[in-house]
C-alpha cells in the first residue's frame, strides 16, 4: 500500500486560484509486474509549480510507477487525468506536456552531444528557444559539443541526456533518478533545472533514494512500500 | 500531419542515417552477404552459362531476402538497448510516422545497397540484360515491403534477448508471396514474356506493407517497452 506524506501547501499557491486546479490526478491506479503486485488503490494529486519525489526500497516500483505515468507501462486498474480529461481519451495533448527521462539515457553515443541536442530540438512540438550551445553551457558541456558521446564518462553522458530537458516547453517532467551518476556540480545543475521550471508554472515528478533539497521550494513526498 | 510531424520525420531519418554512416559495417554486411552468397553458386552448382542462368532470379531474390532478414535486428535493436525508443514512444508525434522514418532510414541503408550491386550479380550468373530492368523493378518494388513487413517482427521480438530465430519464423512465411512475385516477373523477363502482371501484384503488395506496416510495428513496440 502506498501512502503520501502530506506537503506543506506552496507559499504562492493561495496567491493564485488558478494553481488549485489539479494539472495531473492519479486515481486508484494499480500495476502489475509479472506475478507480483508492485502497488495498488495508489492515488495522488499535483498542481501546477508543485514537484514530488518517489520514495521507496529497490524493487518497490518507482520506475514501473514513472513508467505507467508516461504510458510505456500498462496500468491494471485506475485513471491519470491531465488537465481534466483522461489521458486514455487525449493522449497527443498529454504527451506534447510530457518530457521523460528513464534511467536509461536515450542518448545515441555514436552522435556528438550537440547532434543529440539538435536532435532532441526537432522531435518537440514546442521546442525552447535556447540555442545548443547555450543548453550545453548550461549542463556544463560546453567543452565537449562535438565529441562523441560514446567518448564522455558516464556522469557527462548523464548530463547530455537532461540537455534535453532544455530543449522543450513541456509542462510535465518526469525523471527517473535525474541525479544518478552526477558529481557535485551536476546534481546542483539538475537542482537549478526543477528550480527554474517551477518557476515556469512546470510540475515534476521524480525518482531518487538520496534526500534532495531544493532551498525553500517544498518537495511534495510519495513513499511506496510493499 | 502537422509541419512539426514533418520536422519530427525529417529529422529521426537523418539521424539513422548518420548512424548508420559512422557504424558502416551496418551497410557494408547485408551487401556482404548478398554478394558472398550469390557468387558462391558458380562454384557449388555449375560455372555454365545456361544453369546459371535458369537459377539466376531465384538466388539473387533469395540472397536479397536473407541478406535483409539478417540486418532487420539493427531497425529497434540499439534504440531499445538505449532508451530512444521510449522516447520515441512518448513523443507527442504519431509513432506510426516514427516508424516510418525508421523503416525508410533502414531501407535506404540496407535495400537500396543490394539494388546497387544487384546488376553485377546479375552478370555474374549470366541473367540476360533484358532481364535486368525487371530485377531492378523487382527489387525496388520488392525488398521495401521486406523492411516493412519486418519492422512488425522486430518491433515484436526485440524485447528479448534471443528474438533472432523467432523473427525468422515470424517474418519468412510473410516473405513468401514476395520472393514468388519477384522471381517469377524476372524468369518470365528472362524468357521474354509479359512482366506487367507481377510487378502490379508487388506494387500492391507495396503500398499495402506501406499503409498497414508502420501502423502495426507502432503497436507491437508498445507491447515489447511494456
Amino acid at each position: 500500500m502506498a501512502k503520501p506524506i502530506p506537503s506543506k501547501p506552496s507559499s504562492n499557491a493561495a496567491a493564485n486560484a488558478d494553481l488549485d486546479i489539479a494539472e495531473l490526478s492519479v486515481i486508484g491506479l494499480e500495476c502489475w509486474r509479472g506475478e507480483r503486485r508492485l502497488f495498488r488503490d495508489l492515488s495522488f494529486q499535483l498542481r501546477r509549480t508543485e514537484i514530488m519525489q518517489i520514495r521507496g526500497e529497490n524493487g518497490a516500483g518507482k520506475t514501473t510507477l514513472l513508467r505507467t505515468l508516461c504510458g510505456l507501462c500498462l496500468a491494471e486498474h485506475g485513471q491519470i487525468i491531465w488537465r481534466g480529461t483522461p489521458v486514455s481519451e487525449n493522449r497527443s495533448a498529454f504527451l506534447s506536456q510530457l518530457h521523460y527521462i528513464g534511467h536509461l539515457d536515450g542518448v545515441k553515443l555514436d552522435l556528438t552531444a550537440s547532434e543529440n541536442v539538435d536532435f532532441s530540438r526537432a522531435m518537440q512540438i514546442s521546442p525552447s528557444d535556447e540555442s545548443t550551445s547555450e543548453i550545453l553551457g548550461r549542463v556544463g558541456l560546453s567543452g565537449v559539443g562535438n565529441a562523441i558521446v560514446r567518448t564522455l564518462s558516464a556522469g557527462q553522458k548523464r548530463r547530455v541526456a537532461l540537455s534535453r530537458l532544455l530543449t522543450t516547453r513541456a509542462a510535465f517532467w518526469v525523471l527517473d533518478e535525474p541525479f544518478t551518476s552526477l558529481d557535485r556540480d551536476g546534481e546542483a545543475i539538475v537542482r537549478e533545472l526543477l528550480l527554474e521550471h517551477l518557476r515556469r508554472d512546470g510540475l515534476v515528478v521524480f525518482s531518487s533514494h538520496q534526500t534532495v533539497a531544493l532551498g525553500e521550494t517544498p518537495i511534495v513526498e510519495f513513499e511506496l512500500s510493499q | 500531419m502537422t509541419s512539426t510531424t514533418v520536422d519530427a520525420f525529417r529529422a529521426l531519418l537523418y539521424r539513422d542515417l548518420r548512424l548508420a554512416f559512422r557504424h558502416r559495417s551496418q551497410i557494408a554486411n547485408p551487401v556482404i552477404f548478398f554478394v558472398i552468397v550469390v557468387s558462391l553458386f558458380p562454384l557449388g552448382v555449375s560455372p555454365q552459362s545456361d544453369t546459371l542462368q535458369l537459377i539466376a532470379p531465384g538466388v539473387i531474390w533469395v540472397a536479397a531476402l536473407l541478406a535483409t532478414l539478417l540486418s532487420l535486428e539493427s531497425l529497434f535493436r540499439a534504440d531499445f538497448d538505449d532508451g530512444s525508443l521510449e522516447l520515441l514512444i512518448t513523443s507527442p508525434h504519431p509513432t506510426t510516422v516514427l516508424m516510418l522514418a525508421k523503416i525508410v532510414a533502414h531501407w535506404l541503408t540496407t535495400g537500396l545497397p543490394l539494388l546497387i550491386v544487384a546488376p553485377l550479380l546479375a552478370l555474374l550468373l549470366s541473367l540476360p540484360t533484358s532481364a535486368l530492368p525487371t530485377l531492378l523493378v523487382t527489387l525496388a518494388l520488392g525488398t521495401p515491403v521486406l523492411s516493412l513487413v519486418g519492422s512488425i517482427g522486430v518491433a515484436l521480438t526485440v524485447g528479448l534477448r534471443r528474438g533472432g530465430a523467432l523473427l525468422s519464423l515470424l517474418i519468412l512465411p510473410l516473405y513468401i508471396p514476395v520472393l514468388i512475385f519477384a522471381a517469377h516477373a524476372v524468369d518470365s523477363a528472362a524468357a521474354g514474356l509479359p512482366v506487367a502482371g507481377q510487378l502490379y501484384l508487388l506494387a500492391s503488395l507495396l503500398m499495402l506493407a506501406l499503409s498497414l506496416c508502420p501502423l502495426t510495428a507502432a503497436a507491437c513496440l508498445r507491447i515489447s517497452v511494456n
